[in-house]
């Protein structure tokens, strides 16, 4: 049951990151992608009807890690606490930005909404690369299971006492930013046309190459400040399909943006997302927060819920998955293909 | 109680209480907008279809400010009170997350079809993205009541090895028996503030005589519907919601009724100030023996004070409580008597003209909030010292490696944002009701080509 559920949340995060993660990489591209009004008016109109759902599955994800794991969730929420706020505030501030960004049609107005956005979703992609590090590298838990990170301490990642922020975490920030950016980009050219299709493909194909470049010491960094995961890796070689999937992603990228297939582009982008974060996932196993000192690590045992919990909850959340992913499908398909961008208010 | 769990307490009670002023209006509304579309399809009035198009764009940023404002309540279990989360997260994660799996989803993949999708996809499918909006609102508000009135009156639990509470009974959770009573109260308390907004509104057009049309019908349903909620939210809901209060913390009756001393055939205070010191009420205007009427049913039955219980059982914030239990039902009071005067002269076709009327129904519009804000300070407030009620104490709940510098930060932080986010709420929806119901623009789909060109 720990095992599934293990998956079952791992699942949940990754498929925020596929969904959101494209809205954050719309954002970060916009100011570039986009230069006139109408131009901004189409990446909102691509990404409006579906980046709430899509950040529906961080707050789903989160409630499921509260009942499947509740020490995880607490001692990572607490011991996390200034970053983690940071980030919900600036989940607000892209939001808020979104929404009434053509709400008044001043040219001010928009102009500061648009730089937020940007902003906003720029630092969301950094924080977010940047959590999973701190979770794969260990945090300074104490016997109860609880600890507390300042911003930032003598920036090394092999530290006793290791802050939220040092090299290795901002490396794989980094990447984040690299990756969300062809994400999102990947998905603006599946939406757009002319211009913003082109500049849209231009950027993806440059931060496809930003992420080759910075995959190559993230991956070799993770395998050094966490020998846990080459450990998890080298007596389950099966696990070793991840990281596979995310390589064909990253080809596959290369290859569908040289053919101009922007659907394919996306595809591959997502498989690559998919591919890093199921194989952070399988190298932490079974551990889901390490600690610094080893003794104290958090478990899939020692951090779960009861086992009638886990049962009755994965009944309900079957059921609970199942209604989501139809209206994943019933949204994506009622909104498909290009933005036609219309004359109505809103966006 | 330390200062970082007393800044801890500060941060949920200011978090909360601003963000449920939204989902308050868009609970109401959301009901508010399947009743214009229905009016529409049915009477086949264009203007209950504009009507409704004006209140989905009021809807919308209401909704938007909502969901940013509701992220950090669900982070904020973990952040703040990670002993809690810990200790009781096997059962109230439970309904957390239910309400994450099957009401947020919900919602806001119809709500994206309900503002985009009118002309694309047509009326039905329009009726119907409206219908689940508003399910999938009050589902969120039915889990989160369910999540808090576990806490008010823990169900379905067994205490682990380890010191945790393990849930027992998830059958039991979803019908704690507290859970109906507080749900209907809250949902009616948010079609009140639906209502009256409408209303108040309503009033607002037919007085400065702009819109006139709209502010008829905004008025007449506001009315029809605020004096229904209003009658429902003093009985049977309030009714019930005080009787189940008096039977299983019998500590909060006390504080809020202002009842010092146990009394047999307690009265029912109007007014009078509480005095903790001296444990008695200044200058109180009491009606005798109603109290203990209203809670046992019987004039003469014998209702607790606070000096009936252990000091260490009371209610750390009396007075806050006292005052929050009377304004809410003070306004309540209130809301009844101005819908009720409103609807009789509406039934007299007097309404529209009687100035007077339209100026108190306009006056009126900000009071729902403050109602429902009222309320919740009452039933929180009333469930200390306690977080969940009789099994842990609120000053072990708190999260420990949190030093009260950090909690302060984030605490300034939150109000800042929400300052900022409060003034362009009332800048857009002032600006919103000032243009007022319209015609909008045909779609004109344009070829990007064009725009490119043009642009």
């Amino acid at each position: 049951m720990q095992t599934l559920w293990f998956i079952l949340v791992a699942f949940m995060l990754s498929m925020y990151i596929l969904l959101d993660g494209f809205d954050l990489g719309a954002g970060i591209i916009h100011l570039l992608v986009a230069r006139t009004n109408d131009e901004r008016r189409m990446v909102i109109q691509a990404i409006g009807p579906v980046w709430d759902g899509n950040e529906v599955w961080l707050i789903a994800a989160g409630a499921t890690l509260f009942f499947t794991f509740p020490l995880l969730y607490a001692s990572s929420f607490s011991g996390f606490y200034l970053p983690l706020i940071i980030v919900l505030w600036l989940l607000m501030l892209r939001g808020v930005s979104i929404e009434l960004r053509s709400r008044i049609p001043n040219p001010v107005w928009t102009a500061f909404w648009d730089g937020l956005f940007f902003l906003g979703s720029a630092l969301l992609a950094i924080f977010f690369g940047a959590a999973l590090a701190n979770v794969l590298r260990g945090v300074p838990l104490n016997q109860n299971g609880y600890f507390f990170e300042a911003l930032w301490t003598d920036l090394s990642p092999y530290s006793q006492n290791p802050g939220i922020l040092d090299w290795y975490t901002v490396l794989i920030g980094l990447m984040a930013f690299t990756t969300l950016t062809m994400h999102g980009a990947n998905f603006i050219a599946v939406k757009t046309e002319n211009a913003v299709n082109a500049r849209a493909r231009s950027i993806a194909r440059l931060a496809w190459i930003a992420t080759i470049v910075l995959a190559v010491p993230s991956t070799i960094a993770t395998f050094s400040v966490q020998p846990h995961v080459a450990a998890s890796f080298l007596s389950r070689p099966w696990g070793f399909i991840f990281p596979i999937i995310a390589l064909i992603g990253l080809i596959g990228m290369g290859y569908a943006s040289f053919r101009q297939h922007d659907l394919l582009s996306f595809f591959s982008s997502g498989a690559f997302i998919v591919g890093m974060l199921s194989s952070s996932a399988f190298g932490l196993y079974p551990i889901v927060l390490p600690a610094t000192n080893g003794a104290n690590s958090l478990t899939i045992d020692n951090a779960s819920a009861s086992q009638y919990g886990l049962t009755v909850g994965l009944v309900w959340w079957l059921i609970g998955m199942v209604l989501a992913a139809i209206y994943l499908i019933l949204t994506y398909r009622l909104f498909r293909g290009k933005v036609r961008l219309t004359k109505t208010e809103g966006y | 109680m330390d200062m970082s769990t007393i800044l801890s307490r500060l941060q949920f009670a200011f978090t909360i209480s601003f963000h449920y002023l939204f989902p308050q209006l868009t609970m109401g509304l959301a009901l508010l907008l399947v009743i214009l579309k229905v009016l529409y399809l049915w009477r086949k009035d264009d203007r209950y279809n504009i009507s409704a198009r004006f209140w989905a764009h009021i809807f919308a940023v209401t909704f938007i400010v909502g969901v940013v404002t509701g992220i950090p309540m669900e982070f904020q279990f973990g952040t703040n009170w990670a002993r809690f989360s810990t200790y009781a997260g096997d059962i109230i994660a439970q309904t957390l997350a239910m309400e994450g799996a099957f009401a947020f989803f919900l919602e806001s993949a119809f709500l994206g079809i309900f503002l985009f999708g009118e002309h694309v996809f047509g009326q039905k499918m329009h009726l119907f993205s409206a219908i689940m909006v508003w399910i999938g609102t009050w589902a969120s508000g039915a889990f989160i009541i369910a999540t808090n009135a576990w806490m008010q009156h823990p169900v379905g639990y067994t205490m682990a090895s380890n010191g945790r509470l393990h849930i027992a009974n998830y059958w039991a959770v979803l019908t704690n028996p507290w859970i109906f009573p507080q749900y209907l109260h809250t949902m009616s308390g948010a079609v009140i503030t639906g209502s009256f907004f409408m209303a108040g509104l309503g009033a607002f057009y037919l007085l400065s005589k702009i819109h006139v049309d709209y502010g008829r019908i905004f008025i007449t349903l506001g009315v029809i519907v605020g004096l229904i909620a209003s009658a429902i939210q003093l009985f049977p809901s309030g009714d019930l919601e005080g009787r189940q209060v008096a039977v299983y913390q019998p500590t909060k009756l006390a504080a809020m009724e202002g009842l010092f001393k146990t009394e047999q055939g307690a009265g029912i205070v109007i007014i009078g100030q509480p005095d903790t010191v001296n444990a008695r009420l200044d200058n109180p205007i009491i009606v005798p023996n109603v109290l203990s009427f209203l809670t046992y049913r019987q004039w003469t039955a014998q209702v607790k004070g606070l000096n009936a219980f252990p000091s260490n059982q009371l209610p750390d914030q009396i007075d806050l409580l006292y005052y929050s239990y009377h304004i809410m039902v003070g306004l309540g009071t209130i809301f009844i008597a101005i819908m009720g005067l409103a609807f009789l002269l509406l039934w007299r076709k007097r309404l529209f003209q009687a100035r007077w009327m339209l100026w108190l129904v306009m006056l009126a519009t900000p009071f729902p909030f403050l109602a429902n804000t009222a309320g919740w300070f009452t039933a929180e407030l009333g469930r200390q010292p306690w977080i969940a009620f009789g099994l842990l104490r609120t000053a072990q709940g708190s999260s420990t490696t949190l030093s009260s510098g950090n909690v302060l930060f984030t605490l300034i932080g939150f109000m800042g944002m929400y300052l900022l986010l409060g003034l362009l709420y009332v800048v857009l929806t002032v600006f919103e009701a000032l243009r007022g119901p319209r015609i909008e623009a045909e779609e004109e789909t344009q070829q990007p080509e064009e725009l490119t060109q043009g642009a």
